[in-house]
This record gives C-alpha cells, structure tokens and sequence, in this order.
C-alpha cells in the first residue's frame, strides 16, 4: 500500500512540475502584483492594520490564498483529467485501497500548495520583510488548510462533467470566501452583522491562526481557529471516501 | 484442466435498464487461447469489465484460479492484466511512466518497476520512444504501450478486448507472435476481437454472446468442423464458359477467368483442382471468399 501511495504522490509531483509554466508562475505573477498594487501603491495611505503596517498585514493572507486556491486546483483539475481521459481504470484495476487513491491526490493537492506557497513567500521577501511569530502554528495552519482543500477539489472533481465544472466553485466560490476571510483587513473593522457572518466563513479561522503564526496577531482563539477546519477535513475525508466506495462517475451503474 | 476463470450466472442490467449481459455461465481453463465473441452490444466488454473489476455486476458470481472476485479482490486482481478497447492512459505522461506508475498501483517497488518496464518496452519496440509522452505515438504503438501496461504486474490471465483493432498488418502478426508465445509459456490469454480470423488461427476454445446471452462455448476445431461448406474463389488460367460441373460442388462462373466454388466438407480442394483440370481447366491462384469461423458467427448471431 506504500509503493502504490509513493506512486501517486510522485505522479502527481511530476504532473504539476512538468507543467509549471501554468502552476507555479501565475501565483508567482499575481502575488508581485498584489504586493504592488495593495503594499506599494495604496498600503502607504491605508496606513495600519491592527497595529501592524498594511503591506506585513497581508502578506499571511497572500500566502493562504495561494495555498487554498493551489491545493484545490491540484486535486481537482488531477483527478477530473484522470477521469477525462479514463487513466483512472488504471487505479481501478489494481490493487490500490480506495483511501490510498484519495490519500495519494490529497497529498498531491498538498505538495503543490506547500511548493506554490513556498515560491510565493520567496517573491514575497523581495518586497518585505517576512516575521515569523510561531513556526509550529504557521506549519499546522498550512496542513489543515491544504488538506481540507485538497479534499473539496477532489470532491468536485467527482461530481465534474465538464471544464467548466472545475472552474466554477475556485471562482465563484473560493476566491469570494478568501477575500471576505479576512485577507486584506481586520474582521474587527466590520460591522456588528458581516463580523457575525463571517463566522460561518471557515477560510476566516485559518487566515486568522495563519496571520497570528506571522505576525503575532488573531481575533480568534487558537482552538477554535484549528477545530473548524478539523472538523471540516473530517467530514470532507468520509464523503470522498464514500464516494469513491460506491464508484460515483467513476464505475458505471 | 483446473478452470482460470469461470463466471456462474454473471448478468448486468446498467441504471438505463439496458440488460447487457443475462446470467452468463462462461468457463475458460488454465492455459487456454480464449476468444469471446459477438457483434458489437453483444455483451462482451461489460463481461471483460466485471471480470476486470471496472463494472460491478448486477448479479453471479466471477472466480478466477478457483478465487471468488468479491472475496479474494486483490488476489484476483494480480492475477489479470487487461488491454481495453479504447486508448486509456494520460496521454502527456511519458510512456515508462506509465508502465512504472501501474507497476507501483500492484506494489511492485520501483527499482523492479523500472527493469520490468525496460524489457516490456524493448519486447513492444518502444524503448527508443520511452521518454517522449503516450500521445506523440501512433495508434499500432499505443496499443502495444498498453499490452506492455498489462503484462507489467506479470499476470496469470491476460484479457484484450480487441488488441488489434486499428493496427496495421505487420505489426498484427508480430503481435500475434507475441502472444502465442506467451501462451506458450502458460499464460492464459482470454481475446475478443471482430478479426474472426484472428480468433480462428490464435484461440483454442470459443465463446459467442449474442444479446447478453452465450449461444455458443466450444473448442475451435470442433466449431469449424460444424461448416459443412466453404466457397472458395479460383483463378483459372484458361477461359471457363458455363456449365462447369464438380460432383459434391456448386459452381458459378463469376468472369471468363473467375470460378465461385462452393464445396462440401468431403471434397477436399485437390479434388476440386483435379476436377478442374480433367475439364482443361488449369488454377493459377485460389482463396477462400468467407471465414468459416465468420460463416458460423453470422448464423449464430442473426
């Protein structure tokens, strides 16, 4: 069961390295240009965030947003093309357990976030200086966060028909939640109800624990910020598993 | 002979209620060169796909090397390597890649992987081509990349489901070759294919569905002796004019150098080119117009 994971995961490597033109320089790009735009041009008027100066106070968020969006991008645009072209037969014939394939493309979805982010925090020290308040808190946040969207791409993948159902939920759904979790402002800024309602955010606990690993600074208690998506991976874990048990859109009926 | 796979009422109904198979009982010894026939929706493929563990069956049983499928799953699993139809890899791998990745889904370490997939490579005459991805091949190539994925696991059973379909006549043979040999060295090879020829000169025993159901199992060469006629098309280098008479035979003068021969089972063909010949008629070239095999498939399947 080893062998057959280690397979998977270094696919799955070099799947998104041999491709890296489109996986790893566009975050590259987007970040300089957000630094550029959000720190350079306006972080100076903006002027502080909870006591920390505006172009520190997003960058944890810049980071998490290329973690969330990579790790999803992984496993669902992976697995939907194993589908496309059939190669998944060739898990579905051997002796692979289903929760090894899954455990194989989550930590797929995990790899690039965790390369991908790391590319990113490299262009991002060219513009500021990075501060690392908690080593252990950033390192926990960056699995939570990738594992738990490594699992929603893979869960989207399965139910995908076509390209378009791979792009709609990273557009229309992610990138609104990651924006509205807190990545270029204070929680603790907005009104009594959107401070409420982003509480249903779960993006909001993670940027929260990520940005105090950073910067030293949270709105949210540690336990609670990593309970959320705990809770959120477990269930996410047993629906993709039980998907891939009863082989929907994968076995035909 | 012990049995390699035999299946006991096997039946799928897929959720459109299409019945694709209806309780097949199928038996296929150790050893044995396989064919499964039948026309296209016969069945065929959804029986290769439930043997294979890619469909689940509605009902039946499936054993292979007297190993119940639901049972012994990964037992059973080893033990068969499967060529599909249709071209089912990730055409921008490379192509050791793909080889060595199945080999690890089995659990093969990568080290082994790798000298496996070397000499599977170099026996389908891809090891030049091993570094540049699936979909730069063409199609008689692809389809040996994928009777090399197949055999990467070292199976006891192979199944293809049509193996040669689209590939040209040279690559066919040596294809052939490949495969009487491994059959040779006991592996049983279960083959479906529209090339009734193919089947006639490769398998042993045969089976025909015909709308999900198995109207024929048989040994080949007792199958072929149910043909009572062949026709056979002659050449003639004289000019032939009607009435041409053969005792046993029904003749048809197809142009002034063509003869249409249609011959029981007891006239042998020297009988006919004796025949002939007595009359002044001398053969320059003769073929057979139809496959037995195809002759006895379309009267068992219409």
């Amino acid at each position: 069961m080893w062998i057959a994971y280690k397979t998977i995961v270094i696919k799955e490597i070099l799947r998104f390295i041999r491709i890296w033109v489109q996986t790893i320089v566009p975050p590259v790009i987007t970040t300089s240009l957000y630094l550029l735009i959000f720190g350079g041009l306006m972080g100076g008027r903006i002027g502080q965030m909870q006591g920390i100066e505006y172009i520190d106070f997003i960058v944890p968020g810049i980071i998490l947003m290329t973690v969330i969006m990579q790790s999803y991008a992984n496993t669902v645009s992976s697995f939907f093309m194993t589908k496309y072209n059939n190669s998944f037969e060739e898990l579905l014939v051997s002796t692979t357990p289903n929760w090894i394939i899954l455990l194989g493309f989550v930590s797929g979805g995990i790899a690039r976030g965790f390369c991908v982010g790391l590319a990113v925090t490299f262009t991002i020290s060219f513009f500021v200086e990075i501060k690392i308040f908690s080593l252990l808190i950033i390192t926990i946040t960056f699995f939570l966060t990738s594992i738990m969207f490594a699992l929603a791409g893979f869960i989207n993948a399965v139910f995908a028909r076509t390209f378009d159902d791979i792009s709609i939920i990273p557009n229309f759904v992610l990138l609104p939640l990651t924006y509205l979790g807190g990545m270029f402002y204070s929680i603790d800024i907005l009104p009594s109800f959107w401070r409420a309602l982003s509480a249903f955010n779960p993006i909001y606990y993670m940027m929260d624990a990520f940005r105090l690993g950073f910067l030293g600074i949270g709105s949210v208690e540690l336990w609670k910020a990593f309970l959320v998506p705990i809770s959120m991976i477990i269930v996410l874990a047993i629906v993709a598993n039980a998907l891939l048990n009863r082989g929907v859109s994968i076995k035909t009926e | 002979m012990p049995l390699a796979l035999s299946t006991n009422h096997l039946a799928k109904t897929y959720s459109n209620n299409l019945e694709a198979l209806k309780g097949i009982n199928l038996k296929v010894e150790e050893g044995d060169f396989f064919a499964l026939l039948g026309s296209n929706g016969a069945g065929k493929t959804t029986a290769i796909g439930i043997i294979s563990g890619l469909l689940k069956s509605t009902s039946g049983e499936v054993e292979i090397n007297g190993l119940n499928q639901k049972n012994h799953s990964n037992e059973v699993k080893k033990m068969i390597g499967l060529m599909p139809q249709e071209f089912n890899f990730n055409p921008h791998e490379p192509n050791i890649e793909i080889l060595i990745n199945q080999a690890g889904y089995f659990g093969i370490p990568r080290k082994d992987a790798k000298l496996q997939a070397e000499l599977l490579l170099k026996k389908m005459e891809l090891w030049d081509r091993r570094f540049d991805v699936a979909q730069s091949l063409s199609g008689g190539m692809k389809r040996r990349l994928m009777l090399a994925r197949a055999l990467i696991h070292r199976p006891k059973i192979l199944i293809l489901d049509e193996p040669t379909a689209g590939v040209d006549v040279e690559i066919r043979q040596s294809m052939w070759h490949y495969l009487t040999q491994l059959n040779d060295d006991g592996m049983t090879i279960i083959l479906t294919t529209h090339y009734l020829e193919e089947a006639e000169s490769l398998c042993r025993n045969i089976a025909i569905l015909s709308n999900g159901e198995l109207v024929l199992q048989s040994n080949m060469k007792k199958l072929l002796a149910r043909a009572k006629r062949q026709v056979i098309i002659i050449d003639t280098i004289e000019k032939v004019s009607n009435p041409i008479e053969i005792s046993h035979c029904d003749c048809v003068v197809l142009d002034e150098n063509t003869l249409q021969v249609s011959r029981r089972e007891e006239v042998s063909i020297s009988d006919v080119v004796s025949a002939l010949s007595e009359q002044n008629i001398n053969v320059s070239h003769l073929r057979s117009s139809q496959n037995r095999l195809e002759a006895l498939f379309l009267s068992l399947t219409s």
